[in-house]
């Protein structure tokens, strides 16, 4: 149960649980996370959950390291692992060659026809580990192994909004258009981020995901449906 | 031209080339991965801020490179400019007279504040009393031009777009100024070593400590990229995404450090080999291409210590804001303000009663 405290200047460090990328170590990350949303320590600022670590954001001008690192060290001889599980959403797909660029590339490199390739993306209940990279970026695990492939060699200047992605054992939705280095398979037809929401990103780090096939009609209904503001993204939920 | 504001505002009449809204950032949401964006130079707005007798975290106009052209739609207006740029003001029937900056304004409806180049840093800063009648955004008015979040629809200041103020004239007083321009010191820029230190070779860590960088191109409120001699990593250069701080020195695979400014990511996937330290923000926020900086580690404790100096010194110079005294004169009418009306610009504490603090404020860093 090491725990490693790393330094981030003199308003944040990282409190490291581990080295890779898994569900027992994030686990840690996020009680610790949950433990310090509700302890209010004076002068913390905010907690930044990632992979394998916690950053803790504080102000200097009204604490230190040393009260906020005791604090933490405190809280975190009752960080049980436990959690209660994240909201279980369900995101809607389309595999159209033209919607994934990367699609034939990947499934050929991989030795998988297109069609195994999407099973195989569609057959598993993946896990928010973190947000990153712009808001509502959510870096989902675990791809089956037979997906795994590293990031392409030449990212992309621009990869449009709603794609879905892949890069090693780790999928994603991008939420705006932005440049990018995974592999395109798809895209989804709904927000990921809308600024017009009482909480504008959908995903939470700890929440699940699924992934469900859809036609190019149903895509496009649900795209224009966004699009005027008539979809409610509280039909994605799969639990009240 | 265009239609006049029903309420008190200003108007953009020539847009300047990248001027945007910013208090002192959207903290509080980065496990959503937003970004905090906010002042570069924090002290120049908290300064700007003060000159007008607004609490601290008020909402200016970060003014980079060039700035825009604003008519005065209200009454009247105080406004205040922190940061070397060229100022002047056109009135009515009368010919363009310069302005200076780090002192306040007191402007009359129809005049129009030309900001000029901004020079010696990339930015500079002009608040309004009262500050702007903008629709916070998760509890900040900080603009992140990369996704459109923020106020005005996340942009720039554009030709004709209006700000709208709280107050439809200046608060009675007389205008202030600042004894001196602020100084943000000199010297080597000082960072803590880490958090992924032990990521580099020690001769990389001897190299980032005793050589000069300089500012690439390369080089917006995201970060900038600094050449000079490649750090070489112990082994590969990524590591699993972790978060990132204003500060942040990440080194990519290639080996040239990339410091991370106010609209960095949330998190990131390079080996960081040190942070700036909270008091030298400031100063590496106020950096242009082709500016030339170099490094000293200190401690946590250290950077502490200098933080707390700094906030006393910062409280100082805002004891130190007074009336304006015109050149070569004594100006009754300052000093009648200054002695009889005292308190009526409350430049330490502000004019807190006329604002909402918790909308007008980003919460400070």
């Amino acid at each position: 149960m090491d725990v490693r405290f790393t330094t981030a200047g003199d308003t944040a460090f990282n409190v490291e649980f581990g080295e890779g990328i898994d569900r027992p170590t994030n686990a840690r990350v996020m009680a610790l996370h949950a433990r310090l949303k509700l302890a209010a320590l004076p002068g913390l600022v905010e907690t930044v959950p990632t992979f394998r670590s916690l950053q803790v954001v504080y102000d200097p001008a009204v604490t230190s390291r040393r009260e906020v690192q005791a604090a933490v060290e405190a809280e975190l001889a009752h960080a049980a692992d436990a959690r209660a599980e994240g909201t279980l959403w369900r995101l809607p797909v389309c595999y159209d060659a033209d919607l994934g660029p990367d699609l034939a590339e990947l499934s050929a490199a991989l030795g998988l026809s297109a069609d195994r390739l999407i099973a195989l993306h569609g057959s598993t209940e993946y896990f928010v580990y973190m947000l990153g990279f712009m808001p509502g970026f959510a870096y989902m695990g675990d791809l089956p192994a037979e997906l795994e492939k590293p990031r392409r060699s030449e990212p992309r200047v621009r990869v449009p909004a709603g794609s879905v992605a892949t890069a090693g054992r780790l999928t994603t939705v991008y939420p705006w258009e932005s440049p990018g280095g995974w592999h395109l398979i798809g895209r989804c037809p709904v927000p990921l981020y809308d600024g017009a929401r009482p909480s504008p990103v959908l995903l939470a780090a700890g929440d699940r995901v699924r992934f469900e096939a859809v036609d190019r009609a149903r895509f496009d209904a649900l795209s224009a449906a966004a699009a005027a503001g008539r979809f409610d993204s509280d039909t994605l939920r799969a639990t009240p | 031209m265009s239609t006049p504001c029903l309420t008190p505002c200003l108007t953009v009449v020539r847009p300047g080339l990248f001027a945007t809204i910013q208090d002192l950032g959207r903290f509080g949401h980065q496990e959503l991965g937003m970004p905090v964006a906010g002042a570069l130079d924090p002290i120049g707005l908290r300064l700007a801020n003060a000159l007008v007798g607004n609490p601290a975290g008020t909402a200016g106009v970060e003014i980079a490179l060039l700035g825009p052209a604003l008519k005065v739609e209200a009454d009247s207006v105080r406004v205040a400019v922190v940061g070397s740029m060229a100022l002047s003001l056109e009135r009515e029937g009368q010919s363009a007279q310069p302005l200076e900056s780090h002192r306040s304004h007191t402007l009359a409806r129809g005049d129009i504040l030309k900001l000029g180049a901004v020079t010696g840093a990339a930015v500079a800063y002009l608040t309004v009393a009262g500050g702007f009648a903008l629709e916070p955004f998760l509890g900040s008015l900080s603009t992140y031009v990369r996704a459109g979040i923020g106020p005005l629809g996340g942009k720039p200041l554009g030709d004709g777009t209006r700000l709208p103020l709280h107050r439809n004239d200046a608060p009675p007083g007389a205008d202030v100024e600042l004894p001196e321009p602020p100084d943000y010191g000199g010297g080597p820029v000082r960072v803590v070593l880490g958090p992924q230190e032990d990521r580099f070779t020690a001769e990389a860590v001897e190299t980032f400590l005793s050589a000069t960088y300089r500012v690439g191109k390369d080089a917006d409120r995201m970060g900038l990229r600094l050449d000079g001699p490649t750090l070489a990593h112990t082994g590969s250069a990524d590591i699993p995404s972790d978060g990132l701080v204003t500060g942040s020195i990440q080194v990519p695979g290639n080996g040239q450090p990339i410091l991370l400014l106010n609209d960095h990511q949330t998190a990131g996937g390079y080996a960081k080999i040190a942070t700036v330290i909270s008091a030298d923000l400031p100063r590496v926020g106020r950096l242009s291409p082709g500016g030339a900086l170099s490094f000293r580690a200190v401690t946590v404790e250290e950077a502490e210590a200098v933080r707390r100096r700094q906030e006393q010194t910062i409280a100082a110079w805002v004891r130190a804001i007074r009336p304006v005294r015109p050149a070569g004169g004594v100006d009754l009418e300052a000093l009648y303000a200054e002695n009889l009306v005292s308190g009526v610009v409350d430049i330490v504490n502000g004019n807190g009663d006329i604002l909402n603090r918790e909308q007008m404020c980003g919460r400070a860093p």
